[in-house]
């Protein structure tokens, strides 16, 4: 039982998400350096606030008001992974290779109420840096690994699936929050 | 065979369709192309029927049915004119923002003045989220590329964000 103030580590850490239509998830986040401990607790904040949200697979820094190119990923357990990386924690991604576009409904931790059905490539390639050694990583995923890391790559643009969606009536309401 | 364009909205519950078309097929109307959806709890049907009787004919046939699911029906003669082939680039205009007025008479104002056609258009509110989704025919993929700034402006003055992108036609 924690007692007060002996929380501090693990209180607060999560952080809150912004809720569309903040304007912080419509802006272009800008590099960071992969190496700097403000990279590296923002990183940590990011899983932690990701572990933290049921049914949430990714989450990038603008969607907690830090305009940084950083995000991370885990799409373990998900029935439509087929390649899984594990935890993906990547600064200043890029897409570098993308094939095979097919159209699929997707949600966001910042827009809870609606899905949207999004046409994204599904085998593609990502480079970025991770926090803390600043090592190059290139990852290759396919399904909806892909489809989640190109997901993660757009909030870092400042975009969101509705900036994509294929259609009038490819906007649906959330039946129920996975 | 003429045609006849049906509208009826009214509370949301179970029954309504099974209800409105089990009289249509009794008055000889063949259900053409239609559109169902359920609006801010609102039931809300939109049908060109194939039907040679009369309007009022077939409203009067739909009154009781209207009546007892308190729905707001109207019928009307139309026109048979088969609809012309779209030509020129079919786009998508996508908006979301917080909620205000005057958001789709403006988008679609700007549209409208680049020879963009609307084909569907669909709107949702989610909380504070004004979400804006608008298909529309353009004559040419030039006309797309000069609405886009216009649409900048237009989103930039509304304080919300607008997109336009080609519409996905992959035949799979
Ligand atoms: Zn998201």
């Amino acid at each position: 039982m924690p007692t007060p103030g002996s929380g501090s580590r693990d209180s607060g850490d999560v952080l809150p998400v912004r809720l569309a239509p903040d304007p912080a998830l419509s802006r272009l986040a800008v590099e960071v350096d992969p190496r700097a401990p403000t990279t590296v607790a923002l990183a940590e904040a990011l899983v932690r606030t990701m572990r933290a949200s049921p049914g949430c697979v990714g989450l990038a820094a603008p969607q907690v008001g830090v305009p940084a190119r950083l995000f991370c990923l885990d799409v373990g357990g998900h029935r439509k992974a087929r390649s899984y990386a594990g935890l993906v924690v990547l600064a200043n991604p890029l897409l570098v290779a993308a094939e095979e576009p097919n159209r699929a409904r997707e949600g966001c931790l910042s827009v809870p109420d609606l899905t949207g059905d999004v046409v994204r490539a599904g085998r593609i390639k990502v480079t970025g840096a991770v926090p803390g050694t600043g090592e190059e990583r290139e990852y290759a995923a396919d399904a909806f690994e892909a489809r989640a890391l190109q997901h993660e790559l757009d909030h870092l643009d400042g975009l969101l699936f509705l900036d994509r969606v294929a259609g009038a009536h490819a906007v649906h309401a959330r039946k129920r929050y996975l | 065979m003429g045609a006849l364009a049906i509208t009826a909205i009214g509370d949301d519950r179970p029954g309504i369709v099974a209800a409105v078309t089990e009289v249509l097929v009794a008055v000889d109307a063949n259900l053409e192309d239609t559109s169902m959806t359920i609006l801010r709890g609102h039931f809300a049907m939109m049908l060109i029927v194939g039907c040679d009787r009369p309007a009022a004919e077939v409203e009067a046939a739909v009154a009781p049915v209207a009546a007892e699911l308190d729905l707001v029906v109207s019928v009307r003669e139309v026109s048979t004119v088969p609809p012309a082939a779209a030509a020129g680039a079919h786009y998508v205009v996508t908006v979301h923002g917080a909620d205000r007025p005057g958001i789709v008479a403006r988008i679609s104002r700007v549209i409208a003045a680049h020879g963009g056609n609307v084909t569907d258009l669909v709107t949702r509110l989610a909380g504070n989220l004004y979400v804006l989704t608008v298909e529309i025919d353009l004559p040419s993929a030039q006309a797309a590329e000069a609405l886009r700034p216009e649409l900048a402006v237009a989103a930039a003055d509304l304080d919300v964000v607008a997109g336009l992108h080609p519409a996905d036609a992959d035949v799979l």
